[in-house]
């Protein structure tokens, strides 16, 4: 079980890094081809398919979603141009010998017009194990405040 | 709030007077950031016309709520047991505590949390706590929460501070029409709110109200959404050239027509399926729909070519609702509203809200950009000594007059923000 969270948490970790830093393609890398990345608004949701999201991304949609934050083209984007985020309160929730399912904290520090915000969220990962590493089958970022109104977010979650 | 303060704010709402501020050209760069103006805004704009609360599907049975805001007041949107629909102030009659604090949901009564009065969905008092001791006081009778005069018109739920108020199909007028044709997306079946994203920006109300009527700021702001469609749907989304028109609807209301070809939703069912909505009309087919309701469908999916913008909080903005909502002067708050169809195949409300996703709220391809050209405007508009003004003038010599009697302009014109600003300053300069 510890090899098991020391695996989880080193994926998550990279993860983290990679969005931090911007390195979108790998990011775009981590992900199982019918991987599911969402951003609810209600936190009860579990249907998100037939819920409104913040965001609701397959395959094509992560790769127009690194385009717009890549191209230059959107302004909202090029006003915070870094995030510090840290997961940290990992738990593995099931695993067997094809899937991982693991929630966690996630504090994202972003920096915009000189506005320091911080959103706090719970994070699930259901991750499938390939070979020695492993593929996002779904991402789900619970926004402490998804239910309440936002500000503009210029990055990924 | 107390009497004195409403005396005090009164005194002050009546001491602003925008009418050298608000000319048919150009507006004083003040109308963003005057706090005195603000609050004479939320008097003789928000409390004194009919502002958008809910619509009927946010109220689907006896027992449904919604809270909303009537400028800075809080509301209750309820069904009560008979179906009927109010709009109560979200106040105790004792001690003034809000009685509702959910966004939407299904309640038995409202309880105050503070000293447990309770109220029925209508807003009548039913229980107090040691009614002995109000013995010879009162009689509950005399005290339900207050009710708001409310009236409907096609499903969008209006209310008004104003007792005199003119009739809302008066007021709504020549943008009956509009909206109308606007609930013709929901694909035959009964329009119904899917959810909203809320977000708020750091800015003068009237600067989001401005920008739904603002087809000129599209391909700049939303280049890289426009660079997210494929090409076909990227070509319909460029209209500054086209045949669009900017239409004055009276009372401040407008409609910007940007793509003519989806002003009629229920016409021209036999277009060829644009690209986006291939996979969408096969998933119909394989459903076993018939061709007539894939058409249907596909032409409804994506929504109207226009923007209905109705002053002073609500904008039919191609296939969402656009609300807004004064917090102060520097700060609104906005609700994009998903709209989809009751008992519609699930695919359609599905690909109603991907489409919505897309665009709409924090996290979309085209509100936070738009947001940041909003915030940026508040920013630029302290610049400058007293004598800065924002311009409204586009397209001002080349108006024309419209099938239905109105002045018109070109798409990218201003003629919507003029028609706003004319009647924003009928409204701040009217004698009470």
């Amino acid at each position: 079980m510890n090899e098991l969270m020391n695996d989880v948490t080193a994926f998550i970790y990279k993860e983290a890094d990679m969005l931090d830093f911007k390195e979108y393609q790998e990011w775009l890398n981590l992900w199982d081809a019918d991987g599911i990345y969402v951003v609810p608004i209600d936190p009860e949701a579990e249907d998100f398919r037939n819920t409104l999201n913040y965001a609701y991304d397959k395959a094509d949609m992560r790769k127009l979603r690194v385009n717009r934050l890549t191209s230059g083209e959107a302004v909202s984007t090029q006003t915070t141009p870094k995030t510090v985020r840290a997961p940290t309160r990992f738990r593995i929730l099931s695993s067997d010998s094809d899937r991982v399912t693991v929630r966690c904290a996630q504090h994202i520090s972003e920096n915009r017009h000189g506005v320091l915000r911080t959103y706090p969220a719970d994070v699930t990962y259901t991750l499938r194990r390939d070979g020695d590493d492993f593929r996002i089958v779904e991402k789900v970022v619970r926004l402490l405040n998804s239910d309440n109104h936002l500000s503009s977010i210029g990055y990924i979650l | 709030m107390t009497h004195m303060d409403n005396v005090c704010r009164s005194k002050r709402a009546a001491e602003v007077d925008v009418s050298g501020l608000v000319l048919e050209d150009r507006v004083h760069t003040s109308l963003y950031s005057d706090p005195a103006l603000f609050e004479a805004e939320l008097d003789k704009v928000f409390n004194n016309t009919w502002v958008w609360v809910a619509h009927e599907s946010e109220v689907p049975e006896s027992g449904s709520y919604k809270t909303a805001h009537i400028g800075r007041q809080p509301v209750i949107v309820s069904r009560d047991r008979k179906g009927e629909i109010h709009v109560l102030l979200n106040r105790c009659r004792h001690r003034a505590a809000t009685v509702c604090e959910g966004k939407r949901g299904k309640v038995k009564s409202f309880v105050c949390p503070y000293h447990g009065w309770g109220y029925a969905l209508d807003g009548e008092l039913r229980a107090v706590p040691k009614p002995e001791e109000y013995e010879g006081v009162f009689d509950k009778k005399d005290f339900p929460l207050v009710t708001v005069r409310h009236e409907i018109y096609n499903g969008m739920i209006f209310a008004t501070m104003k007792a005199d108020m003119m009739p809302l199909a008066d007021f709504l007028g020549g943008a009956k029409k509009w909206i109308d044709l606007f609930m013709k997306q929901s694909g035959g079946y009964p329009m119904k709110v899917l959810g909203d994203h809320r977000f708020r920006f750091p800015g003068n109300w009237k600067i989001q109200l401005e920008n739904t009527t603002d087809a000129y700021h599209f391909p700049v702001v939303h280049k890289s959404f426009v660079s997210s469609l494929d090409e076909q749907t990227s070509k319909v989304f460029d209209f500054l050239d086209g045949d669009g028109f900017v239409e004055d609807l009276g009372n401040g209301h407008s409609v910007m027509v940007m793509i003519p070809a989806l002003v009629d939703l229920e016409e021209n069912l036999d277009a060829p399926i644009p690209d986006r909505f291939q996979d969408f009309a096969k998933e119909l087919e394989r459903e076993g729909r018939s061709d007539q309701e894939i058409r249907r469908l596909v032409r409804a999916v994506g929504g109207t070519g226009f923007n209905v913008n109705l002053f002073p909080n609500v904008a039919c903005s191609m296939a969402f609702f656009r609300v807004l909502r004064p917090i102060a002067v520097e700060e609104t708050e906005i609700h994009h509203v998903a709209l989809g169809g009751e008992g519609a195949p699930a695919a359609f409300n599905q690909m109603r809200m991907r489409l919505h996703e897309h665009f709409q709220g924090p996290m979309g391809f085209g509100t936070p950009d738009d947001a940041e050209a909003w915030e940026r405007v508040q920013k630029g508009s302290y610049a400058g000594l007293d004598e800065e003004w924002i311009l409204i003038n586009r397209g001002q010599q080349h108006l024309k007059t419209s099938q239905d009697g109105n002045v018109a302009g070109a798409v990218c014109s201003e003629t919507g923000m003029r028609a706003a600003y004319r009647q924003y300053k009928a409204m701040m300069t009217a004698k009470a």
